[in-house]
């Protein structure tokens, strides 16, 4: 009844999975501890910065939370219950490189909802609303491979999107876009938020992090260092790292 | 010069008048190696992609195998098939040996390993790309497989090419399941041996300009194919 519940209407987030809460969390590699969380807890609602320098861990984070790869040790728990399908199908991921399959612009969108399994009739009404979504439209039969960098992320998103998930995964979307395909994408993430989605992204662009941040994860080392509401976070961060890496320090 | 160029237009005039011994045992390689690249890819195909995206104790040893199976010398498929197919053998009631039947399964058993090594490849560079990304759409590993074949399609052609490329060239494994019997197993490959060691020069040039023209007609079409597709797919 569970799903009954989550699917009625276009409301995606309330029934809901969160707050997510980890714990424990460990993935090691070459005997290294790349990610190392005593406890991290992420609420419902708004949008969720991951920060911190190259090599932090944060896409690392990202996929376990996500469930692409499994920790060493430790345990993920949605709403108080262990990540399984139910919760996965609830989630969905845009990667810093989009991942697009040699399929038209439709067909890409199409193939996410068959996969997510909405049934074929409701298809081409929610393939049509989703490129109207992203500005792509026109671009329907194109093979999605042949669009411009912002166009191909901008499908990644909304294909993402398509699947009405109640938790949107984004890591780095933007690290190899212009200003323009940049804006695009902010656009569209933060209209997600308003709309109840839960947005868990991750950026190394600070003044990405300022413009959708509701709160913020910063990671060093694979430790959560801080974890504190964005305003508290910007103006008066808690620790050394943050501190510096806010003001344009390297932080090594 | 008189006498090497001689075999040369007899073959052309063989070709050019469309002599119907020459045809029918064009046909016959055609439908015969067809048939068995066909039947192999049904096989080398989603074989080569489970070897690809599976996770399952020997799969490292099944792909070694795989890959040393592509060197199958077809005299010796041919051995085998003949043993498994002649009366004392273990299908012998089905009474296949020399007939083209015969002649696709040396062929399929021939070309399925090609096949099957070549998509493990091109699938499991595929999969490198999509599997975190199909994953988090929901999708398994066994459903990935249609999915990374139908996307890795236009490099998957060069695959069914090297297989009907081994096919349609082979004459070892032919020549014995099929036994060569004039307008019932003579193909291309088996026609150009016979008719060499007999003597007959023209035919056995003309098919073999015919089995050439085939080889550069298939790779110059899937190449165009592939042309054709590289800006749609590598972009």
């Amino acid at each position: 009844m569970r799903d009954g519940q989550i699917y009625a209407g276009g409301a995606p987030a309330l029934p809901g999975i969160l707050p997510l809460l980890a714990e424990g969390l460990v993935f090691q590699a070459g005997g290294r501890r790349l990610i190392d969380i005593e406890r991290l807890r992420i609420a419902a609602g708004g949008t969720t910065i991951v920060l911190g320098p190259n090599g932090a861990g944060k896409s690392l984070l990202l996929r376990l939370l996500h469930g692409l790869i499994a920790p060493d040790a430790g345990r993920l728990a949605w709403a108080g219950r262990p990540a399984d399908a139910a919760t996965r199908k609830l989630q969905a991921m845009v990667f810093q490189r989009p991942v697009l399959l040699r399929r038209s612009v439709a067909a890409n969108i199409d193939y996410a909802l068959k996969a997510h399994g909405e049934p074929r009739a409701e298809r081409a009404a929610r393939v049509a609303q989703a490129l109207e979504h992203g500005g792509l439209a026109g671009m329907a039969r194109q093979p999605a491979r042949t669009l411009s960098g912002g166009e191909q992320q901008r499908l990644a998103l909304v294909r993402a999107l398509a699947v009405e998930p109640a938790v949107l995964f984004l890591d780095e979307p933007t690290a190899s876009l212009d200003p323009a395909a940049t804006a695009a994408i902010e656009r569209l993430v933060s209209e997600a938020a308003r709309n109840g989605t839960k947005i868990i992204m991750v950026t190394h662009d600070i003044g990405q992090a300022r413009r959708l941040g509701d709160e913020v994860v910063f990671l060093h080392r694979g430790r959560v260092v801080e974890h504190s509401d964005a305003t508290a976070f910007f103006q008066d961060p808690g620790s050394r790292e943050a501190r510096a890496f806010i003001a344009g320090e390297l932080v090594l | 010069m008189q006498n090497f160029a001689d075999p040369f237009s007899l073959a052309f005039r063989l070709i050019l008048s469309g002599d119907a011994e020459l045809l029918t045992i064009v046909l016959l390689s055609l439908r015969v190696s067809l048939t068995a690249v066909f039947i192999a890819a049904l096989i080398g195909m989603p074989l080569g992609a489970a070897l690809a995206v599976g996770r399952f104790a020997g799969r490292e040893a099944a792909i070694v195998l795989v890959n040393a199976l592509m060197g199958l010398p077809p005299v010796v498929v041919g051995l085998c098939v003949y043993l498994l197919l002649s009366n004392a053998g273990p299908l012998g009631v089905l009474q296949l040996l020399y007939t083209p039947t015969a002649m696709i399964i040396a062929q399929v058993v021939l070309v399925t390993p090609i096949i099957a090594a070549l998509s493990r490849q091109v699938v499991e560079d595929l999969n490198g790309e999509y599997a975190e990304q199909l994953r988090s759409l929901g999708v398994s590993r066994a459903a990935s497989v249609p999915t990374l074949l139908w996307d890795g399609r236009f490099s998957l052609m060069t695959a069914l090419l090297a297989g009907f490329g081994r096919a349609i060239a082979e004459v070892g494994a032919v020549i014995i399941v099929g036994g060569n019997i004039n307008h019932v197993t003579r193909v291309m490959t088996t026609t150009i041996a016979l008719e060499t060691s007999k003597g007959n020069l023209a035919l056995a040039l003309a098919l073999g300009i015919i089995l050439v023209t085939i080889a550069i007609c298939v790779n110059a079409a899937v190449g165009m194919l592939r042309g054709g597709a590289r800006q749609v797919v590598h972009a």
